[in-house]
């Protein structure tokens, strides 16, 4: 029976080759569909057991091979499951001006990627074996890697695929650095079994750490951020989606798994990791009020909300340390609650950002305006996405903020003051996160949807198709569902949350709050409606009248020249922010000698610090270095016998006066 | 219950009256009525609407749920004894975001006109307020700390006076929600509502092109969130233990002080060069972090200096 799946997916998969451009997406929606429903059911069996789901699949090495599935990994599977899917509608109407100038092996070399990368997300999430878990974890790597350089005749494009593909690859040896470790103290072997043991005879905090850097590369964390914010806005916009979605959601679900495994040395941990989150938050958040590229901002915004979901789970961690199941669960159950919702919102924001690139051709809100008129129902998704990752109510990203302050709110009555202060910390950092997100967020809207437009490149847009707007508008039902009735959410996150807490009986008792919350929002709701209702009516006794905007008296001048701009409304963040965001200008001044001008330029445009410093830098300085090395390359064969004799000649002088 | 909304209804009609009563008196004219701003709201309410071309539909929905935010946020508040309708566990994380999706649409809103004045304007909101809030939240996170509580009710019902530095805790407190109230209201000395020079206004600005149904619901909306943070210094001042006759008679002597207060510093203060204004509310979060040191050292967790 497994076999029989195994062998019909394979070949299922490799039939997208044969098969004509147009009809190749729907075998791979087809593989898609069945792959969620299969390991839909296997979530579902799996769901509040005590013991984890195993599936024997084969032998490796001497190695039991197994699906092992328990409700961390079920409810990681219902992430991927349902970004994929929305991911995979959303790109046939994507996809579609691309077939006419992509040949039909690409377009089926994408769609196959498309579905390794499924498959390959879903076996991580629940093998525990590590030599399999590798396997797929860097066939995951690969496969995205593809994907993201779908668009290959850019160059940035492959700058940034390549980019991904080194940092994968350098998180990748320090994941297996760790497995080493601990499979050599532990002599069993390499796998997620083997840290149990080795958590328990040895001090946590370094392996730990080796973990974290490896999987945290593939999260986001800042410093570790850089490939994120090239490989996002490269990718093809359901790409995006899925990465920021699901992607990066599969370097938390390492750090969550790593962390199943320790019973001791966790406060340092959860110091730790909250600390990087807050930090990653903040920043995150800060350097992506002065982007312009819409893409790009949202590729930061991953990085803010990675932090969100870090200081969820570092309480979580932290209540484990001072076993407090209160907090404990409370963060836990917050921070990847944040992970869903993260998932739900980001894919809304990044395809409504394709469905824009589709219609505009660019990716510089400078350009754009007035689009709400042109795009209506994607001006209103976005709203609903911008609204949600600001952590606003009535929407879902409220609800794991919410869960996540009141385990802080609690935790700071029972801790000591270094505890209290960095809680504090943790508390504040949230505010802020939250008020620089509606900063932002105004911001990319106002321009990109309101006021007018701001260059003639909107000027041909127009609503995208059906088939684009459906998965926004599942998307759309699920976050506005778990914003209203938060209380649904409770037991499936007792549950997550029990993996590593035994009494999530805390969650449960949320659910006076959470009816609390529907309430009250049931009630503002309701206040709206008999307000509109108030208005509906008065508006046809009294007139209306369209008038121009005020123009302090002004009316001659066209709207479009003194509307507020990207650069302006960031303005005040950049001048506070001035180290960190780095904002260069770059122009010629105007020589004096000539009578008439030449042609000048003007650009400005914003750096990241950390990858200034972490990366670029070093990389520079290295690649100089390699360059002066390179004067021995000359291409020249009688050079390069030349470099033959002199080793040979040196080996035996070497040799005859017995060094070696 | 019931009583709490109603006081803190009525107080939100009167409230922006006294202090322009006040404000004349100093300034020593006559003054309107001090229910002139009543009745003016009304009569925005009885007037017709002109729109710009360049708005959509967002721009007319936005007052209606800016006023529905706020309203829904007056439920959450206790006055005294009267607890509010919605009391749960962290009701006042929930007050404040509710507070902040409806600046987040009058932002919104402002942009949507197209216009630099309101743009402007709506950039200096977003802003100021993301800098206001922290305060907030660590005067909240301090006072749930000292309390061993964390809804609004329970907070305000157990806020003992044992230690004397409590008053002090609860003077600082009660200043800064007065600051913080002062920013959210788009007052001095961060805002001039009175001033007539677009370029620096902040809230005023941001409203510029709306009007009748709509302005009037912005008005009513700007007395509603007095109300609401004169409630909240209140029960500052008032711990819930006292009887309800000390409660009822002491509601609106506080709302007046307040009131005044507000007329006062509008009257006597100068208002921030706009450069300044981020500066000075960082200064009142630094201010806020005393509170919370203070608590820690009366809960003695911090060990006292020698």
């Amino acid at each position: 029976m497994k076999e029989m799946i195994f062998i019909t997916l394979i070949t299922l998969s490799l039939g997208i080759f044969a098969l004509p451009k147009r009809s190749q997406y729907y075998l791979m929606l087809g593989i898609q569909v069945f792959l969620a429903a299969l390991t839909g059911y296997l979530m579902y069996l799996s769901f509040n057991r005590i013991e984890p789901l195993q599936i024997y699949l084969f032998d490796l090495f001497g190695n039991d091979v197994s699906l092992v599935i328990d409700s961390l990994s079920a409810f990681f599977i219902f992430v991927i499951n349902i970004t994929v899917l929305t991911g995979a509608l959303y790109a046939k109407g994507y996809l579609k001006p691309y077939l006419r100038d992509k040949t039909r092996l690409e377009m089926a070399w994408h769609y196959f990627n498309f579905l390794i990368l499924h498959i390959s997300l879903l076996m991580v999430t629940m093998l525990r074996e590590g030599i399999s878990f590798l396997v797929f974890w860097e066939l995951m790597s690969v496969s995205v890697f593809f994907l993201i350089i779908f668009e290959s005749d850019k160059q940035e494009n492959k700058d940034a695929g390549i980019k991904f593909l080194i940092q994968m690859h350098v998180a990748f040896y320090f994941i297996i650095a760790a497995f080493i470790i601990c499979s050599i103290a532990t002599g069993q072997n390499i796998g997620f079994e083997s840290l149990e043991q080795y958590f328990k005879d040895y001090p946590a905090f370094p392996v730990f750490l080796l973990f974290f850097i490896g999987f945290g590369i593939k999260a986001g964390f800042i410093p570790l951020h850089t490939w994120l914010i090239h490989a996002h806005p490269s990718a093809p916009s359901h790409i995006s989606g899925i990465m920021s979605g699901v992607i990066i959601k599969m370097g938390i679900y390492g750090i969550v798994r790593v962390l199943t495994y320790i019973h001791s040395y966790l406060m340092p941990i959860g110091v730790f990791i909250l600390l990087i989150s807050i930090i990653s938050g903040i920043f995150g958040v800060t350097i992506a009020i002065v982007q312009h590229d819409y893409k790009k901002l949202l590729a930061y915004h991953s990085i803010e909300n990675i932090g969100i979901i870090g200081i969820g789970i570092g309480i979580g961690v932290m209540g484990l340390a001072i076993n407090n199941p209160v907090l404990a669960s409370l963060g836990f159950a917050g921070g990847l609650l944040h992970v869903l919702n993260h998932a739900l919102f980001k894919s809304l924001l990044f395809y409504t950002a394709g469905s824009i690139y589709q219609q505009t051709h660019t990716r510089n809100i400078e350009n754009l305006g007035g689009l709400m008129k042109k795009m209506p129902a994607t001006a209103v998704f976005f709203l609903l996405g911008a609204a949600a990752i600001s952590g606003l109510p009535p929407f879902n990203g409220f609800i794991s903020e919410f869960l996540i302050y009141t385990g802080l709110f609690k935790s700071l009555m029972v801790s000591d003051s270094i505890l209290s202060v960095t809680l504090l910390a943790g508390i504040v950092a949230l505010a802020v996160i939250g008020g620089l997100a509606v900063f932002c967020f105004t911001k990319v809207f106002s321009i990109i949807f309101l006021g007018t437009a701001r260059s003639d490149k909107t000027r041909h847009s127009h609503e995208v198709r059906r088939s684009m707007l459906f998965p926004k508008f599942i998307i759309a039902v699920f976050i506005i569902t778990i914003g209203i009735l938060p209380f649904l959410m409770l037991r499936p996150m007792s549950f997550v949350a029990g993996v590593f807490v035994d009494d999530t009986s805390s969650l449960i008792n949320m659910a006076g709050t959470m009816s609390g919350i529907s309430l009250s929002l049931s009630l503002l709701l309701i206040f709206i409606g008999i307000l509109l209702l108030i208005k509906s009516k008065l508006s046809k006794v009294r007139h209306t009248d369209i008038g121009s905007t005020w123009g302090c008296a002004y009316t001659g001048s066209d709207p479009a020249l003194h509307q507020y701009s990207a650069t302006s409304y960031a303005e005040y963040i950049v001048m506070k922010a001035k180290i960190l965001v780095g904002v260069k200008k770059h122009f010629r001044y105007l020589t004096k000698e000539k009578i008439f001008p030449s042609e000048s330029y003007f650009k400005t445009g914003s750096s990241d610090v950390f990858e200034d410093n972490l990366v670029s830098r070093p990389a520079g300085g290295l690649l100089s270095f390699m360059e002066k090395i390179a004067v021995f390359q000359t291409g020249n064969i009688q050079h390069y016998l030349l470099y033959a004799i002199v080793f040979v000649i040196v080996i035996s002088i070497i040799s005859i006066f017995g060094i070696i | 219950m019931g009583v709490g909304l109603i006081l803190i209804l009525i107080t939100s009609l009167i409230f922006p009256g006294i202090v322009s009563v006040v404000k004349a008196k100093i300034a020593g004219r006559k003054g309107p009525r001090i229910m002139q701003h009543f009745y003016d709201i009304i009569r925005l309410m009885k007037k017709g609407n002109v729109y710009s071309r360049t708005t959509g539909f967002l721009f007319q929905l936005a007052p209606i749920i800016y006023f529905s935010t706020l309203l829904t946020a007056v439920f959450f508040i206790p006055v005294g004894n009267y607890k509010a309708l919605f009391s749960f566990e962290g009701d006042f994380v929930m007050f404040a975001y509710l507070m902040a999706s409806g600046r987040f649409i009058m932002i919104i809103a402002a942009m949507d006109t197209g216009s630099g004045f309101e743009g402007m304007g709506a950039n200096r909101e977003a802003f100021y307020s993301l800098l206001a809030e922290p305060v907030f939240f660590i005067i909240m996170g301090s006072i749930a700390l000292h309390t061993g509580h964390n809804s609004f009710y329970d907070i305000f019902s157990n806020l003992y006076v044992e230690s004397a530095l409590t008053y002090f805790v609860s003077a600082l407190s009660i200043y800064l929600i007065f600051w913080v109230s002062m920013i959210e209201n788009s007052r001095l000395p961060v805002d001039d509502p009175k001033t007539h020079l677009e370029l620096t206004m902040v809230h005023e600005v941001m409203v510029l092109d709306h009007s009748g149904f709509e302005l009037g619901l912005i008005q009513l909306a700007g007395g509603l969130k007095f109300a609401i943070f004169g409630s909240l210094i209140f029960n500052l001042v008032l711990p819930i233990q006292n009887s309800y006759f000390l409660q009822l008679t002491f509601f609106p002597i506080v709302q007046v002080i307040y009131a005044v207060l507000v007329a006062f510093v509008e009257s006597f203060r100068a208002r921030n060069k706009m450069m300044r204004n981020a500066q000075w509310i960082i200064t009142l979060s630094a201010l806020s972090i005393v509170v919370f040191l203070t608590i820690l050292i009366i809960h003695e967790k911090v060990g006292m200096l020698p």
